[in-house]
C-alpha cells in the first residue's frame, strides 16, 4: 500500500517543519522529489540527507515568474511530475483593524496565488499524462477563522475553494486535487507562539497534544498514492480533534 | 487538403475519438464533435506541440471549428 516507487513529486516550502516531513515521507515511499524553498543551503542539506532521488529547486514564491517556471523545472529534473504539494505558507498576523496592505498581500501571494500559478503550470503536463495529484496544505484556520489571522484564514479558505473548483475541472483526466488541513503542528511557525498561547491552544485539543510533521506527511502520502484515487476535492483535517468539521 | 489541414484533422480524430468523416472544415469542436471546454484547451495544447507555436489565449478563444484551427496554423505554424 502507498507505494510511490517511480513517482515524481514537487514539494514547496520543503525546508519548513511540515514541508520537510512531507518530502521525507514521499521519498521514503519511493518517490523522486524536487525540493523547493527560499533557503538553498537548507534545501541542499535536506537533499543530502535524502541521498538519491532528491533535487533542489530554490524559488521565491512571491515572484510570479519563478512560480510559473517551477513545475517545468521539476519536470526537467525529475523526468515527470506526478505529485505537487503546495505547502509553502507564511503568516503576517495582525488585528484586522491594524493589518497593513502588505501584510495582507504577502500572505495571499504566497499561500494562495502561488498555489494557483503552481497548479496552473503543473496541471498541463498532468492532463497529457492523464495522471496527477495536487495537494494543498491549508489550515484548520481556513475553516474556523482565528483572531489576528484574517489574511492567513482568507488565504487558506481560498485554497480550499480553489481546490474544489480545479478538482471538478480535471477529474475526468485522472487528476485529483485535495487539501490537508493541519491543526497545531510543532513547527517553526508554531514555535513562535508564547507559552500562554500554547497552553490555551492545548486546552482545546481533544487529543491533548500538538501534532507532528510526520502526521501531516502521512496524510500527504495517502493522498499522493494510487490508493486515494477516488478521493478528490476533499480537505482532510489532521488536527487532533480541535475542530470536527 | 493542405498538409496542415491533414495534421489538424488527425489530432482532432485522435483526441476526441470521433469518426474521420465528421471532422469537416466547418465542424465545431463543441457543437458537432462532442468536445467539452477542457477538450478544447487540450486540443490547443496538442496543436501547439505539433506545430511548434504558441497559441495565445485570445487567439485560442476564436478557434471554434476545425477550419478555424487550420487557418490559424497556416498563418502561425513554425514547423509547417
Amino acid at each position: 500500500m502507498f507505494d510511490l516507487t517511480g513517482r515524481t513529486a514537487l514539494v514547496t516550502g520543503a525546508t519548513g517543519g511540515i514541508g520537510g516531513a512531507i518530502a521525507k515521507a514521499l521519498h521514503a515511499q519511493g518517490a523522486a522529489v524536487a525540493l523547493s524553498g527560499t533557503r538553498r543551503e537548507a534545501l541542499e542539506a535536506l537533499a543530502a540527507e535524502l541521498g538519491e532521488r532528491a533535487h533542489v529547486l530554490p524559488a521565491d514564491l512571491k515572484d510570479g515568474a519563478a512560480v510559473d517556471a517551477l513545475p517545468g523545472q521539476a519536470e526537467a529534473a525529475l523526468g515527470g511530475l506526478d505529485v505537487v504539494v503546495h505547502n509553502a505558507g507564511i503568516t503576517r498576523d495582525n488585528l484586522f483593524l491594524r493589518m497593513k496592505d502588505d501584510e495582507w498581500a504577502d500572505v495571499i501571494a504566497v499561500n494562495l496565488t502561488a498555489g494557483f500559478r503552481l497548479y496552473r503550470a503543473a496541471v498541463k503536463g498532468m492532463m497529457k499524462r492523464r495522471r496527477g495529484r495536487l495537494i494543498g496544505i491549508t489550515s484548520v484556520v481556513g475553516v474556523t477563522g482565528n483572531p489576528g489571522q484574517g489574511n492567513y484564514a482568507a488565504s487558506k479558505a481560498g485554497l480550499i475553494g480553489m481546490t474544489k473548483s480545479l478538482a471538478a475541472e480535471v477529474a475526468s483526466r485522472g487528476i485529483t486535487v485535495n487539501c490537508i488541513a493541519p491543526g497545531f503542528i510543532e513547527s517553526p511557525m508554531t514555535d513562535a507562539l508564547n507559552d500562554k498561547q500554547k497552553e490555551a491552544s492545548l486546552a482545546h485539543i481533544p487529543l491533548g497534544r500538538f501534532g507532528q510533521g510526520a502526521e501531516i506527511a502521512a496524510a500527504a502520502v495517502y493522498l499522493a498514492s494510487d490508493e486515494a484515487s477516488y478521493v478528490t476535492g476533499h480537505t482532510l483535517q489532521v488536527n487532533g480533534g480541535i475542530a470536527m468539521i | 487538403m493542405s498538409d496542415i489541414a491533414e495534421r489538424v484533422k488527425k489530432i482532432v480524430i485522435e483526441h476526441l475519438g470521433v469518426d474521420a468523416d465528421k471532422v469537416t472544415e466547418n465542424a465545431s469542436f463543441i457543437d458537432d464533435l462532442g468536445a467539452d471546454s477542457l477538450d478544447t484547451v487540450e486540443l490547443v495544447m496538442a496543436f501547439e506541440e505539433e506545430f511548434g507555436c504558441e497559441i495565445p489565449d485570445d487567439a485560442a478563444e476564436t478557434i471554434l471549428t476545425v477550419g478555424d484551427a487550420t487557418k490559424f496554423l497556416e498563418k502561425n505554424a513554425a514547423q509547417a
